[in-house]
């Protein structure tokens, strides 16, 4: 036999071993004893990673979860994309009583696409809404509406989010949505919002930001709250729930009836239901825009 | 004489001067102008005028609030007709006194006199406090107000006074015009600067594409002992001030420091002239030299505007009108300029000039993907790595961006000149800065 075929199997063959043996030896020292239960909350959660739970990954929630239980207390933790079952599964799983929530989805507060609200001037920068923000009121004119450049849609890691090429404004395709927050945070103008999905899945909601006076918001957009009081007044009688803040309608999401009165009631549109209102009302109440 | 530059970096984008061989031509009051509170950097004036009240050109319509700040004067005579928020260049809504001319009606303490005296008899207080009262600021196009320059802290010493006759920009001309037609009320105003300073010591740095602007200036300073005229090698961002002091006295600003650190005073030609219209002869800022340039325009050239004259206003005043095929219309010079969203847009204390350009002269391909040719490294004055910095603000990631000196950017734009990408390298950076700014600031207060 060639003598360097067998120097270099010999040399090689007790490196092998000698490192064999050493790793062996460290990783028993060094071992170090996982909690068994991480991985298995692990496989109940998600797995999507997308940190709307606050903690980097769903690895990282089922270790906070893991600590809290050992502290006896695991409310607060709350998996958005996973909703009631896979909390009422972990909490079945270390013994305690699950905590319920709403599930919630994200919403857009605009309403103002390119037909309600016509480009004034063509924006020739980079197309992102941080960029366009930092340098102009957008080109519709109005401070306080969506910009239209899809920030959004590069944030969202579900193919939540579409441009609709009509209007120009994202939409939320709800059975996507795990209401993350990746694009609440990647709005610059703070448009998009998490509101709870609401009983039935149909919620009630003002899709406008402008807190500019009336007449200057109407100027730019005609889909903008004017602030008319319309919708608080006739909501006064039923549920208390809208009120102007800003100049801007607000509703409060947990004293809404869902009855779609104010919706009909908007004189520019501006409030949005996700449902139709034609059976309640016995007529069509909505001129456009009602249906997202 | 001696050809110096700034060593690290620049570009040579074409000159396009072509109206380095228009006369100034004053125009006339507009029949409506528009006057923002917020002409310079810093704080916005605070109106002092209400709806109905009649003004006098030259009359107090703002004061200025705080610091760093600046009186606002009327640039026509009239009522005031609004006081309201209007859109200015920065694309946001800013408190405006839009004043109806009639006539032209100057306050009486004004000279309307332009003609040069040689006597100055004020103390160095008394000419920065007339600096002050009478709102000049820097009108090279950040509109810093000068007073400020001059109220050096007691433990900074200036030795030099360094006049910018840069204007590296393309297209612009104003200064140019200014130094050619006025050279003895220029020299003037750099005495009166030199005295409000203490200074002995002013350089006017020159690019040599004005040969004729530095011969003449060059025979009157024979006359100002202690007046040098340097010419400079043309190359662009020359006339941002740390390039300029770097070119002309080899000194170079710390970081996030001032001119005054190495012991210099940086101010424009144009406000050399305005602070000699407002020492010797008692004259606000209320009107400026203002390049019309754009290669769809029948008359170019350099305008004396009121202040508050908006774009279509001067545009109608200079008998021409917007060219059909404009794409862009940008305010200042075309590298460091802002494009206005409306002609309305009104002449400010810092406007230095008005582009019309049209689709292939603004045209700007696609941004593609960096290919790290790093040509943006090789031109950038400051010595900044700007594909990085770029790229860390676009994924918003500021503190690496203050680490890679983000605040030390001039935007003078070089970079994304020579980006073969088309990489708006700028506008990242700018939003970074932004951004940056206000984590300093929240880290300050804490």
């Amino acid at each position: 036999m060639n003598p360097v075929v067998l120097i270099s199997v010999l040399a090689l063959g007790i490196t092998a071993a000698v490192a064999g043996i050493a790793l062996y030896v460290i990783s028993r020292t060094f071992h170090v004893v996982e909690d068994a239960r991480v991985d298995e909350i692990e496989n109940l959660l998600p797995g999507i990673n997308c940190g709307a739970c606050g903690y980097p990954g769903c690895r990282g929630c089922a270790e906070a979860i893991i600590t809290a239980a050992d502290d006896g207390d695991i409310t607060g933790f709350f998996c958005p994309p996973g909703g009631n079952e896979v909390m009422g599964k972990i909490a079945r799983k270390l013994g305690y009583q699950a905590q319920r929530q709403m599930p919630t989805t994200a919403v857009l507060l605009c309403n103002g696409g390119m037909d309600k609200a016509p480009v004034k001037y063509r924006y020739r920068g980079p197309e992102k809404c941080f960029i366009s923000h930092e340098l102009f009121l957008g080109p519709a004119g109005c401070a306080y509406g969506c910009l239209g450049y899809g920030d959004c849609v590069q944030a969202c890691d579900f193919d939540a989010i579409k441009i609709d090429p009509k209007t120009g404004l994202p939409v939320i395709l709800e059975d996507h949505c795990v209401s993350c927050g990746a694009c609440v945070k990647a709005c610059p103008r703070n448009l998009i919002v998490i509101l709870p999905r609401g009983g039935q899945n149909q919620r009630v909601w003002v899709a406008c930001q402008n807190r500019e006076k009336g007449a200057i918001a109407i100027k730019n957009c005609k889909a903008a709250c004017i602030a008319c009081n319309k919708c608080v007044k006739i909501c006064d009688q039923i549920a208390q729930a809208v009120s102007i803040q800003n100049n801007v309608a607000v509703i409060d999401q947990e004293r809404c009836t869902r009855c779609g009165t104010c919706v009909g009631e908007c004189p520019t549109g501006a409030i949005l239901a996700n449902f139709s209102l034609f059976e309640e009302l016995g007529e069509p109440a909505l001129k456009d825009g009602g249906k997202q | 004489m001696r050809r110096d530059t700034f060593p690290l970096g620049g570009v040579h984008p074409p000159q396009r001067k072509y109206t380095a061989d228009r006369p100034i031509i004053a125009l006339d009051p507009p029949a409506e102008a528009v006057v923002f509170m917020n002409q310079h950097l810093g704080a916005p004036a605070q109106p002092l005028v209400q709806k109905g009240d009649q003004v006098r050109v030259g009359t107090l319509i703002g004061r200025s609030r705080g610091f760093i700040s600046a009186n606002i004067h009327s640039p026509v005579s009239g009522k005031v007709i609004k006081i309201e928020p209007r859109i200015d260049i920065s694309g946001y809504r800013r408190t405006a006194v839009v004043i109806e001319t009639q006539g032209d009606d100057w306050e009486d303490s004004v000279d309307l006199d332009d003609t040069p005296t040689r006597k100055i008899s004020f103390t160095p207080d008394k000419i920065i406090k007339t600096i002050e009262s009478l709102g000049v600021v820097g009108m090279g196009g950040a509109a810093f107000p000068s007073h400020i320059k001059y109220m050096l802290p007691e433990n900074k010493k200036a030795d030099t006074l360094i006049v910018n006759g840069v204007e590296c920009e393309p297209y612009l001309t104003a200064d140019h015009r200014l130094m050619l037609e006025k050279p003895d009320q220029i020299m003037q105003g750099i005495e009166v600067m030199k005295k409000a300073g203490r200074i002995s010591y002013a350089l006017v740095g020159i690019e040599a594409n004005k040969p004729d602007a530095i011969d003449l200036l060059a025979e009157k300073a024979k006359f100002y002992p202690g007046t040098e005229i340097r010419s400079l090698r043309v190359k662009y961002p020359q006339g941002a001030e740390k390039q300029l002091i770097k070119a002309l006295l080899n000194r170079e600003i710390p970081g996030g420091g001032l001119p005054m650190d190495v012991g210099c005073i940086v101010n424009n030609i144009g406000t050399a002239y305005a602070i000699y219209q407002a020492v010797v002869h008692h004259r606000p800022l209320v009107d400026r030299v203002v390049t019309l340039a754009g290669s769809g325009l029948k008359n170019p050239g350099n305008y004396r505007v009121r202040v508050g004259t908006s774009v279509r206003e001067m545009l109608n005043l200079a008998g021409d009108q917007m060219p059909p095929d404009t794409e862009k219309v940008i305010m200042g010079g075309p590298m460091t300029g802002k494009a206005i969203l409306d002609l309305g847009m009104p002449v400010s204390k810092g406007t230095s000039g008005i582009l019309f350009q049209n689709r292939r002269e603004c045209s700007s391909g696609p941004s593609l993907n960096c290919i790290r040719c790093g040509r943006c490294i090789a031109v950038c004055p400051m010595g900044l790595r700007p594909y990085l910095l770029e790229k860390l603000c676009r994924m918003k990631n500021f503190q690496r961006a203050e680490q890679e000196r983000v605040m030390d950017c001039i935007e003078c734009g070089s970079c994304a000149y020579g980006c073969p990408s088309g990489i708006p390298l700028v506008e990242y950076i700018k939003y970074g800065k932004n951004r940056v700014l206000e984590i300093m600031k929240k880290r300050r207060e804490k």
